[in-house]
């Protein structure tokens, strides 16, 4: 179709492009293939969002119904998975609203706090400390630590960290500067790392860690 | 340098977008601050552990499910 530029010299079209023109042929079991291709990771970052499974639930149907619809829109000179993400973004900031009865809420709630610049616990973490607790043990304290950051931290950390975006397609999904990004990622490191060492910690240290 | 200027560049480190006199600088740091040594340790640690463990699995019927409703809607055209 006429709207994907190709850039000159470069001909090799990434799958997922391929894929949408496709979609956009009128071949919808292309859109299938889509769908599993990023299902989960609509679903995790839904899920840190909105931290509430049935939200993150109707904003995986939303995120991928309003990409379908949207379809051509999208550039081809961008990836479908950053703009994908993007849509998944502000469909899991529309379900927060809506839960909070319309109060706005934004991705830059909650972070004016200077937590986490210095770190403060230096404890040395015990080798393989995952080792310590099972696997179910382990879920559950990564996601109590994840959830207790600031919104427009943890979003920044799964965003560029766990799903692996670059900072400027996280800068771009989140509507926010490059150094923006990277002063929130340095933060949001800092205070998982500081959290962690709670559990983490070398049990022959001083302190006190939180025993399985 | 100071703990602080290391701090500041600490990402720079992790993600290895640091010039080689910079990481010559902050080696030098390093040899000489355990607590710098440690955060720098425990925070690559955090990443790779955030990494490599899923946190919100989507269980395969759940993800059925959702599936057929989006193909459903789709097939529909929305």
């Amino acid at each position: 179709m006429s709207t994907i530029q190709p850039i000159a010299g470069q001909t090799e079209i990434h799958p997922d492009v391929a894929l949408v023109e496709r979609v956009r042929g009128g071949d919808v079991s292309a859109y299938d293939t889509l769908v599993r291709k990023y299902d989960r990771q609509v679903f995790r970052i839904a899920q840190h969002i909105t931290q509430n499974r049935e939200d993150a639930e109707d904003v995986v149907q939303d995120a991928f119904l309003k990409a379908y619809e949207k379809l051509d829109q999208f550039q081809g000179n961008s990836k479908f998975y950053t703009w994908l993400v993007r849509i998944a973004v502000n469909e899991s900031l529309m379900r927060l609203r809506k839960r909070r009865t319309g109060k706005m809420v934004s991705i830059d709630e909650d972070i004016e706090t200077e937590e986490g610049t210095v770190p403060r616990d230096l404890a040395d973490w015990a080798p393989d400390p995952e080792q310590n607790y099972s696997q179910a043990e382990l879920a559950e304290i990564l996601r109590k630590t994840i959830q207790g950051l600031p919104r427009g931290f943890r979003i920044v950390f799964v965003l560029r960290d766990v799903e692996g975006l670059s900072t400027e397609e996280t800068a771009e999904t989140l509507g926010l500067s490059v150094p923006a990004v990277k002063s929130r990622l340095l933060r949001a490191r800092l205070q998982l790392r500081e959290r962690l060492t709670r559990y983490f910690r070398k049990k022959n240290g001083k302190g006190t860690g939180v025993e399985k | 340098m100071t703990c602080t200027e290391f701090i500041a560049l600490l990402d720079d480190l992790i993600d290895d977008t640091v010039t080689t006199d910079m990481r010559a600088d902050l080696q030098e740091h390093l040899r000489g601050c355990e607590h710098c040594e440690v955060t720098l340790n425990t925070t690559r640690k955090t990443i790779q552990i955030y990494r490599s463990h899923e946190i919100y699995d989507l269980p395969s019927d759940l993800r059925e499910r959702l599936h057929s409703a989006i193909m459903a809607r789709c097939k529909k055209g929305c």
